[in-house]
């Protein structure tokens, strides 16, 4: 019996984003489930109802036709506490959850006895990354960030000669180089505004500078990589040197865009008050933690307020902001999470605990509260791991295009002279002739090969092929050689068809490897 | 002609010869270094024939023999698909060993030599010894080769129990039948040790090659080139011809750079090949150290076109897998297609890309890619961070991340395409098998890889209709 995906409308204030969005529904649909839709849910993200019944959905019209029918609900925000109450037992719920902010919402929902995925606790690691709704939202958020200071602050980004005078261009300086502050930082270098980073995680420098943006380091020895990539919290002497660092860049910069999050706890104060009155009237600041508390003292969640000519502002809904697309990249991510727990496209979910993603995001099983998970196994980007591991790659390979060792080397010498002597001591002075002649050959091809490009290898094989059927010199100079005398017995015949033989192959061998090499040079061209 | 004459004429031989391989030093003069080969071999052939030591009688004979092998190699060099190019190499090379073979037999029934002294007939006999055991391994390994590369024998490695103990073993049979063939009173006398080390060596060749898999040809096809090279040499030794010493060593020692070459290309010693069973040394096929399975990402050939066209700059990597879906004239078109449109397409050829040294630049030249924008790993490897999209095209160790990553992988170590570090990589294979070396490719299920699977060439007719449209 296939499952029933239901898709409410968000009740959350101000919340306008969907769960799901036409173009996924029919891929939804194709996974074998059926999906509900309640009236006007994507109404706010410019999704209208026809768009979802063209791509197979039913219309419900009111919410609790939609909690009742559905056996899966995909929300974005988590329910409300009117909203628990309406969930069929036994069904599955999948949306944001923050189990570590809401322990009585957990409660509620364990208490009908059903299965709830967190988005949020989707585990981040790579396999992951496509369900990672965090950092889908994260990254809209980084993005609006800089659109919402853009459209507070008094002047262009980019700076300009016009004719009425020169603008300057706005300097921004974004803290946290997670999702949510590359974001930033790209979408403020694309408007062309002078842009600086500081991150705790000495690892991402590069990808700032490879946004064409400046990274400003603290100046203090100390790692900030935690678990999981995060950051972690950090010792007070550092904490005074960023604030010293942060200071600087106050009185510097235009607009500052804070990201510090540190999981499952507030968020750090970074901009006190009067880094704030050191900035520049007009100045703006975009708080991106503002819904752990804010990352500046003055942040007023939710708000967008004005201390000491600063513009503040504390949006807590920056990707609702831009519904559409994270509506879309959401019910992407979804939908990546449902073929994670619909193998077999079936349309029947399998909450399989071993596997370490879906282990990770199930937060309660079947009634059964399943949260936190075991802490992963795997951290997303192990910046310490990698130059040990490169570290004996590097050491080896040096060791095996490096020079011989000294007694490698004598003793190569050393077999080399006692060949040489043998041959000395034992040859006719003939053969060491030609002897010579060999010995100086193979140093002649040895410099001449070296220098042949490697796209003309095959061609340099079959060159050499061609030229080995110099052998035929060997065959022709038996065939009729000159006598010396009638009495010396010789078996004429069985010698010339030896070497007619002979001369047939090699010159195969020289006709064609001659000729296919033209043929294969023929075709090398600019 | 004088023998000087015919010396000189041998000097010029040579000299051509040299010039021959340095031209191919560059695209632009190799077609004047293949000229130079040519008329150093036409030098050297009629110098010998009106030389002193051919008599007239021996004319039509050798003009007979000339024109029956002539006229096949020439039809063979015309009639022959650049992506068989292994095989006929690999088959000329067993004529040169057989030819040495022969010329070897030749020489030890010719009784009308004289020689100075015993020490001269000894060294002279070794030489034929040694010669025909050469050319004998040379020819039979050459045939097992081309067997493999034209898929008449299978391509996996043969390992018998023991192996090295039964080369050693033949080994000790040879040397101690070259005591005896030296020893021998006449030349009847001598033939059975001389037919009986002539077998072991072909045996020694068959078994050779047998255990040497697939993808390590293009060490085996240098290290045979190398062999038909000694094989001159040690003709030319036994003649006592200068010529044959020379352009044998020439040869030689070109095989044998190619092999190292190749070798180094695999981060392998050249014996371990050589002692074949790549794989089978390091146990099973070991997923090394744990490498997260993850999920691959497949995409369509539709998607792929799309991905191409808004790409600015795009590394194609082709391996053994565009040969054998003869795709390479459908890859010639999409860059040309991506070239008009102005993304900057450039190939990476890794050493041992294919069954042959160079061989996916003979594919690709033959597709008319202009060569100047086929590189080598090594000018090209850098540039991948700055890549929007490679193209992976039937390679598989070649782009192995864990060469780099994984100490513990079996290949670690070994150079490789670096084609992860572009923004996107598209990896066309049939199915998920993992590569001739047994290892599990992590580059599969990195997050900014995408799979096409499918046949190469349909595939790709499809990504350039896509392009297309």
């Amino acid at each position: 019996m296939p499952l029933c995906i239901g898709i409410p409308k968000e009740t959350y204030a101000a919340e306008k984003r969907v769960a799901t969005v036409p173009d996924l529904v029919e891929k939804l649909i194709k996974l074998g489930f059926t999906v509900v839709v309640e009236r006007d849910a994507g109404a706010l993200a410019n999704f209208d109802d026809a768009s979802y019944v063209a791509a197979g959905a039913r219309i419900a019209a009111t919410a609790a036709e939609v909690w009742s029918s559905a056996d899966v609900i995909f929300k974005v925000r988590a329910p409300s506490m009117d909203e628990v109450p309406l969930l069929k037992e036994g069904a599955t719920l999948v949306s944001f959850i923050w189990p570590a902010q809401n322990p009585e919402l957990m409660q509620a929902l364990a208490a009908r006895k059903v299965t709830v995925l967190a988005m949020d606790s989707v585990p981040r690691m790579s396999r992951a990354q496509k369900m990672d709704a965090l950092s889908s939202m994260a990254n809209i958020a980084g993005y609006r960030a800089v659109i919402e200071a853009a459209h507070h602050f008094g002047r262009f980004f980019t700076g300009q000669i016009t004719a009425a005078g020169k603008v300057p261009p706005a300097k921004v300086f974004v803290i946290g180089a997670g999702v949510a502050g590359l974001a930033a930082l790209g979408a403020a270098v694309g408007l062309g505004a002078i842009v600086r980073a500081n991150d705790t995680r000495p690892e991402v420098a590069d990808q700032i500078k490879s946004l064409g943006a400046e990274f400003v380091p603290v100046e203090y020895e100390e790692e900030g990589s935690g678990v999981g990539g995060y950051a972690k919290v950090m010792s007070e002497g550092f904490q005074k040197a960023q604030k010293a660092t942060f200071a600087k860049q106050a009185k510097d910069v235009d607009i500052i865009i804070t990201t510090a999050l540190i999981p499952g706890k507030p968020a750090p104060k970074l901009i006190t008050t009067e880094m704030v009155q050191s900035m520049r009237a007009g100045s703006v600041i975009v708080d991106l933690a503002a819904e752990q508390g804010g990352n500046c003292e003055l942040t007023v969640p939710g708000e967008v307020v004005v201390r000491h000519g600063v513009t503040i502002i504390g949006y807590t809904d920056l990707p609702s902001r831009l519904a559409k697309q994270s509506s879309t990249l959401y019910a992407t991510n979804l939908l990546r999470l449902t073929e994670e727990l619909c193998k077999a496209k079936d349309g029947n979910l399998d909450v399989n605990m071993d596997d370490e993603v879906i282990r990770g995001a199930t937060v309660i099983k079947s009634g059964e509260i399943t949260w936190p998970p075991p802490p992963p196994k795997l951290s997303a980007a192990p910046a310490q791991a990698k130059p040990a591991a490169a570290v004996p790659v590097a050491a080896k390979k040096e060791e095996a295009s490096g020079p011989m060792s000294a007694n490698a080397l004598a003793g190569v010498f050393g077999v080399g002279a006692a060949l040489f002597w043998l041959i000395g001591a034992y040859a006719p002075t003939a053969f060491l002739g030609h002897f010579t002649v060999f010995v100086l050959a193979c140093f002649v091809g040895y410099m001449v090969v070296w220098n042949v490009k490697a796209a003309l290898h095959t061609p340099l094989m079959s060159v050499t092929n061609a030229v080995s059927s110099i052998i035929a010199i060997g065959a022709l100079v038996q065939i009729a050689p000159p006598l010396a005398g009638a009495e010396v017995l010789r078996p004429d015949d069985w010698i010339r068809w030896l070497a007619v033989l002979g001369i047939v192959l090699t010159s195969i061998n020289m006709f064609g490897g001659f000729a296919v090499t033209r043929r294969m040079l023929a075709m090398f061209r600019k | 002609m004088s023998s000087n004459l015919v010396t000189v004429s041998y000097i010029a031989a040579i000299v051509l010869f040299i010039l021959s391989l340095g031209g191919l030093s560059a695209a632009e003069t190799s077609r004047r270094g293949n000229l130079y080969g040519m008329l150093g071999m036409a030098l050297a052939v009629l110098a010998t024939v009106v030389g002193p030591r051919v008599t007239l009688a021996g004319v039509p004979w050798i003009m007979a023999a000339m024109a029956v092998g002539g006229s096949i190699g020439l039809y063979a060099a015309r009639r022959v698909q650049m992506t068989q190019m292994p095989e006929l190499v690999a088959l000329m090379h067993a004529l040169v060993g057989l030819a040495a073979c022969l010329v070897g037999f030749a020489s030890d029934i010719d009784t009308s030599l004289s020689f100075a002294s015993e020490a001269e007939k000894t060294i002279h006999e070794v030489e034929i010894y040694v010669g025909i055991f050469i050319g004998a391994i040379t020819f039979s390994g050459s045939l097992i080769a081309f067997g493999k590369l034209s898929g008449r024998i299978g391509g996996k490695p043969v390992l018998l129990p023991g192996r090295h103990f039964i080369n050693l073993l033949g080994l000790l049979i040879v040397v101690g039948f070259g005591y005896a063939f030296l020893h021998a009173p006449t030349v009847a006398d001598g033939m059975l040790p001389l037919a009986v080390m002539t077998v072991v060596a072909l045996l020694f060749g068959v078994h050779m090659v047998m255990a040497i898999g697939g993808a390590d040809m293009p060490v085996v096809i240098s290290m045979l080139n190398s062999y038909s090279g000694w094989a001159a040499a040690a003709t030319g030794f036994m003649l006592s011809n200068d010529l044959l010493i020379v352009t044998g060593a020439l040869v030689g020692s070109s095989g044998a750079i190619l092999s190292y070459i190749m070798c180094r290309a695999m981060n392998r010693n050249f014996f371990s090949v050589i002692a074949g069973g790549f794989g089978a040394a390091s146990g099973s096929p070991a997923k090394a150290s744990g490498e997260p399975q993850g999920e691959v990402t497949p995409i369509s050939a539709q998607e792929t076109a799309d991905l191409l066209k808004t790409a600015k700059s795009v590394i194609i990597v082709p391996g053994y897998g565009m040969a054998v879906a003869q795709a390479q004239h459908a890859v010639s078109e999409i860059t040309q297609q991506l070239r008009a449109q102005g993304v900057n397409v450039r190939f990476g050829i890794h050493p041992v890309a294919g069954r042959m040294p160079g061989h996916m630049n003979v594919l690709l030249a033959e597709a008319k890619v202009p060569y100047d924008i086929v590189m080598e790993m090594d000018e090209i490897n850098d540039d991948f961070p700055e890549t929007d999209v490679t193209m992976v095209i039937g390679a598989n160790d070649i782009v192995n991340p864990a060469a780099q990553e994984d100490p513990t992988s079996p290949i670690a170590n070994m150079p490789v395409l670096e084609v992860w570090k572009a923004k996107t990589s598209i990896v066309m294979k049939r199915s998920m098998a993992s590569g001739y070396a047994g290892v599990d490719n992590p580059l599969f299920y990195k997050e900014n890889n995408r799979m096409l699977f499918g046949d190469a060439k349909a595939m790709l007719n499809e990504v350039l209709a896509g392009l297309k449209a």
